[in-house]
């Protein structure tokens, strides 16, 4: 990482004021209650990863935080600011950005487009020289249209465009979800820099054995509820139980 | 061959509005998911927005050409705003029916005050005459409505599929929740979109007042053939409705001069066939 990188962003090191707090947090599909009070906070600098079965309400979490969804009560606040009533460009706005699970590529955009498309919304972004050293990759496949990258280019892109923006707090779903082991790899080590350069990250993961090479702190989700939490340093003693949990 | 040229330019008159219209059909589908009936309409509102501004304002067609379609396009941000956002996730119909029933309503409110004939707008004074062309006479104002007709269709097109604005547009049109989670504020840009499309409509009605006359059902009949453009065309495609709109008008023209009694049809059988064969149409996306 070069010199200029670790300066342009505050390193996050010694910060451990809490930078998202979530309270209560309930959200409804449509008619259905997903969310029956989230209760946990990420502090700055970490890499928070919320852990649980397929419908547990770990995706639903990440869209309730960023506005996505329609109907959402509770309280979440984001540098001090509540963002429960705010529509999703606002909160945006405020510096959080989501890389969604289905990842989000335009194919009607090729992949220069997609990666300029989230706007600037506060400085302390990564320049693209920057991205296009984390992913070089995309550098020889600008032109290309966005859907014909493969899985794994396509999951660097909908990391890359969100790293420009200035955004504090990265929200990733499942980034690993269907690559191969040698690109899991890759992006393991894209999200331990990005810790280095100061993001916050919050991660939603399945597969468990990934997160526990990024995460500082692991939430457990269970029907919409967070039912338990632990740091990395526990997590030897906490194995029987998560096994329980997430039933590997 | 005289009368062979002069229907060819008939053709190309006719297909400059219908790639106006058609164009702007295409970028209000894309954006709104509705299918805009209004657009007849919201054209005929363009040409009387001409003739008042030349009759009340004493403002000429060089101003009308800019002001129609600001002022015709801030009517429709307005319908927009107050009526069509509410139909955001509901079935096309909706759309559909809700359009036409403010086309009946604004071509019925012009009928009531200017009756079903026409009111003459003259071609602007820098415009008039014609030129030898050699081989046929060509009258200045409809070479003109032609190659200005292309070249806002060519820059509707760039400012689409080419600029920094026009990629946030495409992107909304494929997945406007995530678009708006990176803090762009799309349902204004759907209102400005839809102003975008109506102003070309109403920019179509403004060149077509010296060829046709300002009558209030002028759009009602023309929007008819526009459609049928459309389905040949296909919704999805920018190019392809501006390709499209020219290249019928021109087979029309064709078949005005070969086969005069099919010139009405042509439009319509071709549409049939294009939905038998492809019923996404030419250049369309199946929805």
């Amino acid at each position: 990482m070069p010199e200029v990188m670790m300066a342009t962003r505050q390193a996050g090191t010694a910060a451990t004021h809490t930078i998202l707090e979530v309270k209560n947090l309930e959200a409804w599909y449509g008619e259905s209650h997903i969310l029956h009070g989230m209760n946990f906070n990420v502090n700055a600098g970490e890499v928070v990863t919320l852990l649980g079965r397929n419908g547990a309400g770990k995706t639903t979490t990440l869209k309730s935080i960023m506005g996505i969804l329609g109907k959402r009560t509770g309280s979440v606040r984001f540098n001090e600011r509540e963002l429960i009533r705010m529509t999703s460009d606002r909160i945006a706005r405020l510096g959080i950005a989501l890389c969604p699970e289905e990842r989000g590529i335009f194919a009607s955009l090729d992949v220069r487009e997609n990666l300029l498309l989230p706007p600037v919304v506060r400085a302390g972004g990564l320049s693209l020289d920057q991205i296009f050293e984390l992913f070089p990759n995309l550098k020889e496949r600008l032109k290309s249209q966005g859907t014909k990258l493969s899985g794994g280019e396509q999951q660097m892109l909908a990391i890359a465009r969100i790293l420009r923006t200035g955004a504090s707090l990265l929200m990733l779903d499942e980034p690993t979800e269907g690559l191969a082991p040698v690109i899991i790899q890759q992006i393991g080590h894209t999200i331990a820099r990005l810790k280095k350069e100061g993001f916050t990250i919050l991660l939603v993961e399945q597969n468990f054995r990934f997160a526990s090479t990024v995460a500082d702190r692991y939430y457990v989700v269970e029907h919409g509820k967070v039912i338990d939490g632990f740091s990395n340093a526990e997590l030897p003693a906490n194995m029987d139980k998560l096994h329980s949990y997430l039933g590997v | 061959m005289q009368a062979l040229y002069a229907q060819l330019l008939v053709g190309l008159i006719n297909g400059s509005f219908y790639a106006l219209l058609s164009l702007g059909l295409a970028v209000i589908f894309g954006m709104l998911n509705i299918i805009n009936f209004a657009h007849g309409a919201l054209y005929m509102m363009g040409a009387f927005c001409a003739y008042f501004l030349l009759n009340i304002a004493g403002l000429g067609y060089w101003w009308a050409l800019l002001l129609a379609p600001i002022a015709v396009g801030i009517f429709g941000m307005i319908l927009e705003r107050t009526l069509l956002q509410w139909l955001t996730g509901l079935d096309h119909l909706y759309g559909l029916l809700l359009t036409f029933g403010i086309a009946l309503i604004v071509q019925g409110v012009f009928q009531n005050y200017f009756g079903s004939s026409g009111l003459p707008y003259a071609i602007p004074e820098q415009l008039r005459g014609g030129m030898n062309l050699g081989f046929m006479f060509l009258p200045v104002y409809r070479g003109w409505v032609v190659i200005f007709s292309l070249v806002i269709c060519l820059a509707t097109w760039f400012l689409i599929e080419r600029t920094r604005l026009g990629a946030y547009l495409r992107a909304a049109t494929e997945n406007p929740t995530l678009v708006r989670a990176f803090g762009i504020n799309v349902p204004r840009m759907i209102t400005l979109t839809y102003g975008l499309g109506v102003g070309l409509a109403a920019l179509a009605g403004v060149l077509s007042a010296p060829i046709n006359q300002v009558r209030p059902l002028m759009g009602a009949d023309l929007i008819i053939v526009v459609f049928a453009v459309v389905v040949i065309g296909g919704m999805g495609s920018i190019m392809g409705s501006i390709i499209t709109g020219f290249a019928l008008g021109v087979i029309e023209g064709l078949t005005k001069y070969f086969y005069p009694e099919a010139s009405n049809t042509v439009v319509f059988v071709l549409m049939v066939l294009v939905l038998l064969v492809k019923p996404t149409g030419l250049t369309g996306r199946a929805a």
